[in-house]
């Protein structure tokens, strides 16, 4: 059911997303922070740095290091002792973490880290895509994909909460597009600090690190014991997908603001084409659906929220009656000429009755802007598939072949 | 042995796996040779040299993996590793 979301424009202020992030984090009250600085990171871990200075985020260490693999690796350390820990990095820095990615959801430590989605080198760029986290999947780490800067703010509260459950107790990323949400100043309610005392409970684990009463973490598992951990490790990633859902609904009690479960739906009802989608382009994508809606095309959008634990069977629900569905991704899977969300959303229909073609483009790599009349462009070769079958089942639809 | 999520384990527990089955040569003194220098007391990575009351050491072969530090590392050649026979 569509939620109507209710922004207090008493409380509204106009900061720069990663502001709004950072003040989000200080109202979860953490334990640990450790990062290390990186384009366009940098002013979330900047303001963190700056609250802590000034007193304002009581009982928490800041740990400096030097890398990402260390900045996690403290993490791993400190939530192991039962603190609650954020980072936050991108691209090349995430990258550098992939080890310890997998060492902490493998540890089952809770801990929410903010991505601020950026192209991967080489060659070098700074700018946004999302090839970074979704490089990350298989990692075991939740993945949330946020639209707007209110989201994004409201999301970091959301993730701990998910995170933290006993029947989840896996890390979470809660991704932004850089720059396009980190830098942007908008009208957002900063995460109010009464309301998510009241929302977020403290972290209690049931297990955590005592010199008194000694354990062992992620202690040697052989091959008559690693499949079961594994094992373990699915299970509370399907735990996850109701608990995404739930966490949405007690926000939206609590908080009177929604932005979907684990997915989203805008003007889906009736629609032909349905566009799946993750990311601030939700946004380009809602506007040119009014415009097209204006003028009777039925064209709807199904907005990922959860990219891990993947949403099969909201999105299935969603798209069974559709005429065909579009997914746009900004990163590839090099070598299959897809992005993720194509191959994904193929992969959940594939065995079952729904029978939909989907069609993938790949754009707004590297920085590129996505553009309205790149959207109705792809539209409009929907709807020609509609008509006459696809012709191409995925490909990049900015591309310059003037300098190829 | 029911598992918990994260491989989270009581600390010590390599006590109770008895890991001297993963043994082909076992360290056996010569105490006619040993000065009781304490190299390999010290150099054992399995803290599997024991030390007695008379000064002497002995080996726990529960534990001890074979893996011939003490044997190389001592200066009077006072231990001989001996195939395992079973």
């Amino acid at each position: 059911m569509p939620r109507e979301n209710k922004l207090d424009k008493e409380k509204m202020v106009v900061v720069e997303g990663s502001y709004a992030v950072a003040h989000a984090v200080k109202t979860c009250r953490p334990n640990v922070i450790s990062a290390y600085p990186i384009t366009p990171q940098t002013h979330i871990v900047e303001d963190l740095s700056q609250f802590m200075a000034d007193g304002e985020i009581p009982n928490c260490e800041y740990i400096n290091v030097e890398s990402e693999f260390s900045a996690l690796s403290a993490l791993v350390g400190s939530a192991a002792v039962g603190a609650r820990c954020y980072s936050a990095t991108t691209a090349q820095g995430l990258a550098l973490m992939h080890e310890v990615l997998f060492n902490m959801s493998g540890m089952r430590l809770p801990t929410v880290m903010t991505i601020v989605n950026r192209a991967l080198s080489a060659p070098i760029n700074i700018w946004n895509d999302q090839q970074d986290s979704i490089s990350q999947r298989d990692t075991g780490w939740i993945q949330l994909y946020a639209e707007d800067i209110q989201e994004i703010s409201d999301m970091t509260a959301q993730a701990y909460k998910i995170s933290e459950d006993k029947d989840v107790l896996m890390p979470a990323m809660t991704c932004m597009d850089g720059f396009i949400l980190s830098h942007v100043y908008e009208p957002v309610v900063l995460l109010e600090q009464d309301l998510t005392d009241k929302f977020l409970p403290k972290y209690e684990p049931e297990y955590t690190l005592d010199p008194k009463d000694p354990l062992s973490y992620g202690a040697f598992a052989d091959p008559n014991y690693y499949t079961e951990f594994r094992y373990l490790q699915e299970q509370a990633m399907q735990n996850a997908l109701k608990k995404i859902e739930d966490v949405a609904n007690e926000f939206y009690d609590i908080y009177g603001r929604y932005y979907g479960g684990l997915i989203d739906e805008y003007r889906t009802e009736d629609a032909d084409i349905i566009i799946m989608a993750m990311g601030s382009v939700i946004g380009t994508v809602k506007d040119v659906i009014d415009k097209l809606r204006n003028r009777n095309v039925k064209v709807g959008l199904l907005k990922v929220r959860a990219f891990r634990p993947f949403p099969a069977d909201a999105i299935r629900n969603v798209v069974r009656d559709a005429k065909v569905i579009v997914t746009l991704d900004k990163n590839i899977t090099l070598g299959l000429n897809e992005g993720a969300l194509c191959t994904e959303t193929k992969s959940i229909l594939y065995n079952t009755d729904i029978n939909v073609p989907v069609i993938g483009y790949m754009l707004g790599h590297g920085g590129r802007d996505i553009k309205v009349d790149t959207i109705e462009r792809i539209i409009d070769e929907a709807h020609e598939v509609i008509r006459n079958g696809i012709k191409t089942e995925s490909q990049f639809i900015d591309l310059r072949e003037e300098i190829l | 042995m029911k598992i918990l999520p994260g491989g989270i384990c009581q600390a010590g527990t390599t006590r109770v796996n008895k890991t001297g089955g993963w043994r082909n040569f076992k360290p056996v003194y010569n105490y006619d040779l040993c000065i009781k220098c304490k190299l390999c007391e010290l150099l054992c990575p399995d803290s599997s040299v024991i030390p007695r009351e008379d000064g002497f050491f002995e080996f726990d072969y529960d534990f001890c993996k074979g893996c011939g530090i003490c044997e190389n590392e001592c200066p009077k050649k006072a231990i001989d590793m001996v195939l395992e026979e079973k």
